[in-house]
């Protein structure tokens, strides 16, 4: 068996299992945030029970419209405050968490070998510390909230094999959406996308969660790589509990092969309005821009900061550019203030903003207006996904990103470096 | 289980930030959400599906966010059933959580003309085509799944099999 086998077969209480099988999975934790709990708390209501099944398995995040931009909102956490406190369930508050796919795995919730849900699509995020994770919609939640169950098909498994060695200002951005636009949007709809190769061993536990996060942008239900040393130094101190580092064998089944060289790959920018109609910088042309983004939970922690600051540096934001920072989580932000990127940004005329999913999905903040072009590093670019249906989103790295801050076109960031003494 | 209603087409990849832009996830009544359903693509929607429709969808239909908003907007502005070449899977799962039924009929979009007269029949998984004469087979729903819809959707079957144990 592969590895999502393994942890499907564990947590269905059989041996083995198979691509087709229905199976009636024990669920390790389940998070909700604050655009899908309020609806999985009624629907949790409706079903009867007094209790939810576990309240240390279940996370609740306030993250989307943080703090609150409008009294509906507002109204929102009010009510996910007090299910929280009343059920004994953890709750992630304004200022004290950040994005739910950086908290749930900086905070130790998430556990390599489990079985994990979320009311979020990009749940499949976790997959990175080797766990079953995917996301599911508020109804099921509340199903899991009040069982700690939940029915799976044993997902056919497409094997994403990397090797070769990046080259400068190529990120783990760059290769998923080359990887989306090979696979195309719905090339994995179904299956599990496992993510292998020596690229992917020598990879940083954020860059495993960048192409985790994008694997649904194919339609998969899950992205998963094999725990190893990264991921257990990642874990410890945050993960308490004993946990099982399960391995693909080595005669495991995969429905596809495909074959990736690291080495080949130029920065990657997805244009409106397919996360799969992707080409190489070089070839998009000559696209203005109105706004840069840097944040969400595809590419707003450490390493992406770092990687736009090492841009930005001693630089100023285009005139005519609104460029905006969103560390990923509050930790993500404690940590950039410490090694100084919030002063490079602030110095190049970026804003930096509260932790929090922000211009992303178009619900809270940084919204575009008809006709405005943003060069984004979050993971979709679908009509109206950050405001007016009538602007256009480009998703890139943080590298090129940041060098279309500085530029007001999207720019290859090797040539903006390419200046530099 | 049947419907019958005219059909509304859609393309290729109907994400669900075109059915339900993130701006409108606050709501959390569903005759609200009602009224802003599929607005990324055609604002006048609501209004057609006021009548009761059934809405004809390509490939990887509902893809992207897991908002169960996107299901519950459709299913509150009248559309009756949604039948696409394919979909993508939290969307196919909400819907039927939520009790809007669901069909994967491969072909579908070729045989099918905006307003067409379409009849579904869950039990068989198939599609007729009234106004063009046509039957297409559709993939067929697991009974569990034709439960869960015939119940009204994933809280009642579930109360009514906590009230069995």
């Amino acid at each position: 068996m592969n590895i999502t086998e393994k942890i499907l077969a564990k947590a269905a209480g059989k041996k083995t299992v198979q691509p087709g099988d229905i199976v009636d999975a024990d669920v390790d934790m389940v998070m909700v945030h604050d655009l899908t709990g309020p609806l999985a708390v009624e629907a949790f209501n409706r079903i009867g029970v007094k209790h939810v099944w576990d309240n240390k398995k279940i996370v609740i995040i306030l993250d989307h419209q943080v703090p609150a931009e409008s009294v509906k909102a507002a109204e929102l956490h009010k009510m996910l405050r007090a299910f929280a406190k009343q059920q004994g369930i953890r709750l992630y508050d304004v200022g004290r968490g950040g994005i739910c796919h950086q908290v749930m795995p900086e905070k130790g919730h998430v556990v390599p070998g489990t079985v994990m849900v979320g009311a979020d699509s990009h749940t499949c995020t976790y997959g990175a510390l080797g766990a079953f994770a995917t996301g599911i919609g508020s109804t099921e939640a509340a199903a899991v909230f009040a069982t700690g169950k939940i029915w799976l098909k044993v997902p056919e498994t497409i094997k994403i094999n990397v090797e070769g060695e990046f080259n400068p200002y190529v990120t783990p951005k760059d290769l998923i959406l080359s990887i989306i636009g090979k696979i195309g949007a719905d090339g994995a709809t179904y299956k599990a996308t496992e993510f292998t190769g020596s690229t992917i061993r020598g990879m940083s536990m954020a860059g495993r969660m960048t192409l985790c996060n994008m694997s649904v942008e194919m339609g998969a239900k899950n992205g998963i790589v094999e725990p190893d040393e990264t991921t257990r130094k990642f874990v410890e101190g945050r993960v308490t509990k004993p946990y099982e580092a399960f391995k693909s064998d080595a005669d495991a089944k995969y429905e596809k092969v495909f074959e990736f060289d690291a080495s080949n790959l130029e920065p990657t920018v997805a244009c409106p309005s397919q996360v799969d109609n992707v080409k190489p910088v070089s070839e998009i042309g000559d696209v203005p821009i109105e706004q840069a983004f840097i944040g969400s939970c595809t590419n707003g922690r450490l390493e992406d900061l770092r990687m736009a600051a090492q841009v930005m540096k001693g630089k100023t934001v285009k005139d005519g550019v609104r460029a905006l920072v969103i560390p990923a989580s509050q930790e993500v932000y404690r940590k950039a203030v410490d090694e100084g990127l919030v002063e490079i940004f602030t110095d190049a005329g970026a804003l930096v903003c509260g932790s929090a999913c922000g211009p992303c999905l178009g619900g809270h903040i940084g919204l575009l207006a008809a006709g405005e072009t943003c060069v984004s590093t979050s993971n979709r670019n679908f009509i109206g996904r950050m405001g007016s249906t009538q602007a256009n989103v480009y998703l890139a790295s943080p590298a090129t990103v940041a060098a279309s801050a500085l530029t007001g076109r999207i720019t290859d960031p090797r040539t903006v470096e390419a200046k530099t003494p | 289980m049947k419907v019958t209603g005219p059909a509304v087409k859609f393309g290729n990849n109907v994400d669900t930030d075109v059915i339900l832009p993130g701006k409108y996830l606050i709501l959390l009544s569903p005759t609200d959400l009602a009224k802003h359903a599929l607005e990324g693509l055609d604002p006048t929607f609501p209004e057609k599906a006021k009548k009761g429709v059934i809405v004809v969808g390509g490939k990887n239909f509902g893809c992207g966010s897991s908002r169960e908003q996107a299901p519950l907007a459709l299913k509150y502005s009248g559309v009756k059933c949604v039948i696409a070449e394919s979909f993508a899977r939290i969307f196919f799962r909400n819907s039927i959580n939520i009790g809007l039924p669901v069909v994967e009929c491969a072909g579908i979009s070729g045989a099918v003309e905006e307003g067409d007269e379409l009849a579904v029949d869950f039990d068989k998984g198939e599609v007729r085509n009234t106004t063009q004469g046509k039957t297409l087979k559709g993939t067929k729903l697991p009974a569990f799944i034709l439960e869960i819809l015939s119940d009204g959707g994933l809280i009642e079957n579930l109360q009514k099999r906590l009230k069995k144990k």
